[in-house]
């Protein structure tokens, strides 16, 4: 067992080890931005609506490299998304990178250990990419995870390969004794021309209160394509802090869909870097806490170069007394002229108690651009209600169907069927709409 | 088939229907008109159980049924149908999948077996020929970015799909040319039988030549100050509501 009081010193003498390690030097980095700037509290103005620190008041079990693994593999094919029977798995157990439950089934595609990719032909990649997303996060928690760095994979899309099933990150926590923190770490690597599909999504198994500190660092390269899915509708013991960093280094594109359905406290950064002329990125949004649930996405556009376009689209729903956090960071830099760049997020709240805080932040410092950004905040349509009832149906399930709408647009976003019909049918479970096809 | 007894109703502390008495047979349509503000819509939307309104006081007796008592999707199953003024927009929600939901339900509160997919689309089908409503709509999401008349006419498909035995159709001309008058007439011409009954909430004569009432009220004022045959429609027409608020006011 670890505290987070001692973790530095830890790392500290980790790190002042003899041994090769090209990940020696960005881990000393972050490492002492980690000593300077700690857990974000409260007063940290990305960090205002959401309390992360009162996460790490109890004593957290850092995993060990090489421990016994407490599955087997049967119990992950129990685990697995319906109709992912045949993607290739990326999985992280406890945060490590397990190389003996990853499994590629596609050709053109490969996944490497973190530390041997900064080592072998792979090495210029990582060197340029690896941690590139912590210019953009000036906090210890994303520190942490690069310091820490242990057991990170790195997944390789050669040029031109389109393979024929998604890239499926499982991580799954072992949180049936101790406290888990977990940090698991990737960096995938789209050459030119090269399609992914990837699908992220957390599993907790066991009742023990677990924390997720994660970062997935993409790059995608001349006329790539990325569509990267996020799902979490985990443990309501589970906890998570995200990053996904995208960055667009040719003309290229990347479609995101995150859905977060459960969780304790979840706290998403979204980053897109749009690093060269005419790329173009969808993001899409819905997250539908409950009971006392928290979900924050923090997104961020970051127009570096001309003619890009970015759209963006989040939804939510809070019930109970749970809260949603909406902020939305549109960067345009000074010679990024002809940007466009779109923004949305509306919201519906169910409950008096439940609350949302929104905020858009646009930052143009280009004078030819269209940017536009709008939030809504509101309740179920009344007429809506009523109208439906009028005919024949009841109030609930008038309610449930105008939800069901509002999340629509969302789904429908979501491109490999079997993902997209799971999570209709998640959805439809949670609001209780099982007896019609919808 | 319905009874409505000195019926009055308030919106926050206003009254609305200041004491409402109306019979409806089977069989019969009726026609309600009256200037703006006169109350008709107000009627038509307690009827079908709004809850905006307080009904302070009267009774409404639906096919035996104490009406004020059920709720809006009760009153559906029971076999009453609003046409509304302003349908509602619905995103997210087809049209094809609403209606299934309606259907069944409906079915559901009637104790009959919900339709398999094959039996709603045959239903379907029959029922679009009716209003003139294209496929093609029916998929998007309810209303929503509808037409005046595309909004009128999925009014009337709704109605023509869950066969009520009391239709009130609360100012379905109002916005369409004449052409969708027409079609949507038809589709209710064409569902009137024996053992049902319309109610049609108008400000204008001219849906009356159309659908052909056999008794037409005038609304003022929250009461219905006048009753007779089609003829009075025609009267108003020409006179304007004008003359009845005079004869009212000397009364």
């Amino acid at each position: 067992m670890e505290n987070i009081d001692n973790i530095y010193e830890q790392l500290d003498k980790e790190l002042s080890m003899n041994g090769a390690d090209n990940l020696r030097e960005i881990r000393r980095g972050a490492l002492e931005k980690f000593r300077r700037t700690g857990i974000p509290t409260t007063r940290h103005e990305e960090w205002k609506y959401t309390r992360v620190s009162s996460l790490f008041n109890k004593q957290l079990n850092l995993p060990v490299s090489g421990a016994d693994l407490p599955f087997t593999r049967e119990d992950l094919d129990a685990l697995r998304l319906p109709g992912q029977a045949e993607a290739n798995e990326l999985v992280f157990i406890n945060g490590l990178y397990s190389a003996a439950f990853s499994v590629i089934r596609s050709s053109g595609i490969e996944i490497v250990p973190l530390a041997i990719a900064a080592e072998n032909e792979y090495a210029p990649i990582v060197k340029a990419h690896l941690g590139h997303s912590s210019k953009y996060h000036e906090d210890g928690l994303h520190a942490l995870n690069t310091a820490w760095l242990r057991d990170g994979a790195f997944v390789s899309v050669k040029k031109s390969a389109v393979p024929e099933h998604p890239l499926y990150i499982i991580n799954i926590a072992d949180a049936r004794k101790q406290h888990q923190f977990l940090q698991p770490r990737c960096l995938i690597h789209l050459a030119a021309r090269a399609v992914l599909q990837v699908i992220d999504n957390n599993i907790t198994i066991g009742n023990v209160d677990c924390l997720t500190s994660q970062v997935v660092e993409a790059v995608v390269e001349e006329a790539a394509f990325l569509e990267y899915y996020k799902l979490q509708h985990d443990a309501p013991n589970s906890s998570i802090v995200s990053t996904t960093h995208i960055r667009h280094v040719g003309k290229s594109n990347s479609h995101v869909v995150t859905i977060s359905l459960d969780g304790k406290l979840v706290r998403n950064n979204l980053n897109i870097v749009l690093d060269a002329e005419h790329c173009e990125s969808h993001m899409y949004g819905l997250y539908m806490p409950k009971g006392d649930d928290h979900i924050d996405n923090h997104t961020l556009v970051d127009n570096v170069k001309p003619h890009c376009f970015s759209n963006e689209l989040y939804k939510g729903v809070m019930s109970d007394r749970s809260t949603g956090v909406f902020n939305g960071k549109i960067f345009v830099r000074q010679q990024a002229q002809k940007t466009n760049a779109y923004q949305s997020n509306k919201n519906i709240l169910l409950s008096p108690e439940a609350s949302v805080n929104t905020k858009p932040q646009l930052e143009i410092f280009a004078d030819d651009v269209k940017c536009s950004h709008g939030c809504t905040i509101g309740q179920l349509d009344e007429d809506g209600i009523f109208y439906l009832r009028s005919r024949g149906i009841s109030e609930d399930m008038a309610r449930s169907l105008l939800l069901h709408g509002f999340a629509t647009d969302i789904l429908e976003q979501i491109k490999p069927l079997a993902l997209r019909n799971y999570m209709e049918e998640l959805i439809n479970h949670r609001l209780e709409l099982k007896e019609y096809e919808y | 088939m319905l009874s409505i007894k000195n019926l009055t109703a308030n919106i926050e502390d206003r009254e609305i229907l200041k004491g409402i008495n109306l019979e409806i047979k089977a069989g019969e349509v009726h026609a309600i008109m009256g200037p703006n503000g006169s109350g008709k819509s107000t009627l038509a939307s307690v009827l079908a159980g709004r809850d905006h309104y307080d009904v302070t006081g009267g009774s409404v007796e639906f096919n035996g049924k104490d009406l004020l008592d059920l709720k809006p999707e009760e009153r559906a199953g029971e076999g009453l149908f609003l046409a509304f003024q302003y349908p509602v927009e619905i995103p997210g929600l087809s049209t094809i999948n609403f209606m299934k939901t309606s259907l069944n339900e409906v079915r559901k509160y009637r104790g009959q077996d919900p339709l398999d997919a094959v039996q709603f689309l045959k239903l379907m089908k029959e029922k679009m020929a009716l209003v003139n409503i294209d496929k093609t709509l029916l998929s998007r999401s309810l209303n929503e970015g509808f037409s005046g008349g595309e909004k009128k006419r999925n009014e009337v498909f709704q109605m023509a799909m869950l066969e009520p035995k009391l239709a009130i159709l609360d100012e379905t001309d109002s916005g369409l040319d004449i052409d969708a008058i027409r079609i949507v007439a038809n589709g209710v011409n064409s569902l009137r039988r024996e053992d049902n009954a319309v109610l049609v909430v108008t400000h204008y004569q001219r849906l009356l030549d159309y659908i052909v009432p056999d008794f037409v009220h005038v609304l003022w004022n929250g009461k219905i100050v006048r009753s007779g045959t089609k003829e009075l429609a025609l009267e108003l027409e020409e006179r304007g509501y004008d003359f009845i608020k005079n004869e009212t006011a000397t009364v």
